[in-house]
């Protein structure tokens, strides 16, 4: 479980990104961080593993304050995935993998063979471990990214926009490999995400974040379409418009639901 | 062409002296300047100091500064030393400013995904920053070579052996011959190092491929340190 009490995070500059953030992270599940740019959205992820730290206030995991932590070592059992992935360019597929296995101490031998595993894992071919990234297309990268994050069997996954900037169609397919993955290993994911879409199908906590660094609302999907908590919230996850607002309509003796368009968005199932 | 048969030997003996000369200070140079180019990349109120104060070192008229540096060193004024510490200096003048760009030309991305992951400071700096500085590094390193070979023929005119020797003595004698062969002779070195240092650059980073703009990058430096 990862906790935030009262965090807030003034930058040297005077901008405050974060402002008085509590909010609980339940263990094994996602909790999806969303919001429009400059929210705060990195800032607070990277506060779980001291990238940043708070100017006021606690991160805690498993009870434990992360300011006591020796941030190295923190990072080191924390996944971490990002937009562009991150890859080390000058180390091949395999090695990337095993990067935080070798900087752990691990065997090379060892940590290879779990890295192939772990190509396996995220679906790619084992073929591709001897490529460099750039050899690579952006969703592959975005794969060898996620199999490095699990390298070490993280209990804590974090995720900064992983599928942002790859197409809609792979980023589709990623959603669903990180849905089946989730399903599979259970981790506590943190993922971060201006995608609302993206947010309601992966979070099982959604946070929304506002401008300067507040929660606007913290709940399951479902609860934040049913019961928004203010007119920001309502109008971020497009609850009175768009595909959202669905109505019932009846043609040829048959209830259709369609959008607020008037599109067809499918047939009530009795 | 009958001067160049007769003195083989001598030919060869002084491009290897010439070597003995340039390679420690082409060596030394870039040892020096990466750390002083990350500094400068890292701590970006030291940068215009540092990278005016390395600039500055070559505006030292070479003749004055070997004349004034046995006094410094306490070494004879035709020792070898005094020599490889002037190429030092200039190749320092030279790299230091691209060293800073190539710790510059490191993705932010890459750098603070290593941090992410768990690299220790200095890890991040051997494993992830010095390897990606490399192909920009290189680069510099190039241009050293090449005005290093260049400009330790000088030594010559102190006293000191090298393939400038050929030129003075040459000169005095009135034999053109020779004094081509030293110019030629010259050339052959830089190039070969220069040959060299790429190759030994393919191996040490077999991830790198030059692109188009880089190999022009290269010879823009090589051109503008020529002009100055
Ligand atoms: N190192 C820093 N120094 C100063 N200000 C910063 C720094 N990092 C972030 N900020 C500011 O803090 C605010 C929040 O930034 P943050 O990166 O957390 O936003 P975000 O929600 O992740 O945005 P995006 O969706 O664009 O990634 C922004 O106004 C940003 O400009
Ligand atoms: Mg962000």
């Amino acid at each position: 479980m990862i906790e935030f009490r009262g965090v807030t995070k003034q930058f040297p500059d005077g901008t405050v990104a974060v402002a008085g953030v509590d909010i609980v992270v339940p263990p094994r599940k996602t909790t999806v961080f969303v919001g429009s740019s400059g929210s705060g959205k990195t800032t607070l992820l990277r506060m779980i593993n001291r990238m940043v730290d708070p100017t006021a206030g606690q991160v805690l995991i498993d009870g434990t304050d992360v300011a006591t932590l020796e941030p190295v070592g923190l990072r080191r059992g924390i996944g971490y995935v990002m937009q562009n992935s991150g890859l080390l360019p000058h180390r091949k597929v395999i090695d990337n993998v095993a990067t935080v296995p070798l900087l752990r101490g691990e065997k090379k031998a060892v940590a290879h063979a779990r890295a192939l595993e772990l190509l396996d894992t995220v679906g790619l071919d084992r073929s591709l471990a001897d490529k460099y990234p750039s050899q690579l297309s952006g969703g592959q990268q975005q794969r060898v990214g996620v199999a490095r994050g699990l390298a070490v069997d993280p209990n804590i996954l974090l995720m900064d926009e992983p599928f942002g900037a790859v197409d809609p169609i792979v980023r589709a397919e990623l959603q669903q490999e990180l849905l089946r993955l989730q399903g599979e290993l259970g981790k506590t994911v943190v993922f971060v995400t201006h995608d609302i879409d993206e947010a309601f199908l992966l979070g099982d906590q959604v946070v929304i974040m506002q401008h300067g660094g507040q929660i606007s609302q913290a709940a399951s999907p479902a609860e934040i379409l049913a019961n928004p908590a203010d007119d920001f919230v309502a109008d971020f996850v497009g609850a009175n418009r768009g595909k959202r607002a669905l109505h019932l309509t009846e043609v040829d003796g048959r209830r259709i639901v369609v959008d607020d368009d008037g599109r067809p968005a499918g047939v009530l199932a009795s | 062409m009958n001067w160049l048969w007769s003195n083989l030997d001598l030919v060869g003996e002084l491009m290897l002296t010439h070597l003995a000369l340039s390679v420690p200070a082409i060596i030394l140079s870039f040892v020096i300047s990466v750390p002083i180019g990350w500094i400068a990349h890292r701590y970006r109120w030291s940068r215009g100091v540092l990278l005016s104060l390395c600039g500055l070192l070559y505006a030292i008229p070479s003749l004055a500064l070997l004349i004034a540096l046995p006094i410094v060193t306490g070494q004879r004024t035709t020792s070898p030393i005094n020599l490889v510490i002037a190429l030092t200096l200039y190749g320092i003048a030279v790299i230091v400013r691209t060293a800073a760009d190539a710790f510059d030309a490191v993705e932010p991305d890459v750098r603070q995904s290593a941090t992410a992951i768990g690299y220790s400071a200095a890890g991040r700096f051997w494993g992830v920053e010095l390897p990606l500085a490399g192909p920009v590094l290189l680069s510099g390193l190039r241009v050293v070579i090449v005005s290093t070979v260049s400009l330790a023929t000088i030594g010559a005119v102190i006293g000191v052996q090298s393939l400038g020797s050929l030129f003075t003595d040459g000169l005095q004698r009135g034999i053109q011959a020779e004094i081509i062969t030293g110019i030629v002779a010259t050339m052959v070195l830089a190039i070969g190092l220069d040959w060299a240092s790429v190759a030994i650059g393919r191996m040490l980073m077999p991830w790198w491929r030059p692109s188009a703009a880089e190999r022009r990058r290269t010879l823009d430096r090589v051109e503008r340190v020529d002009a100055a």
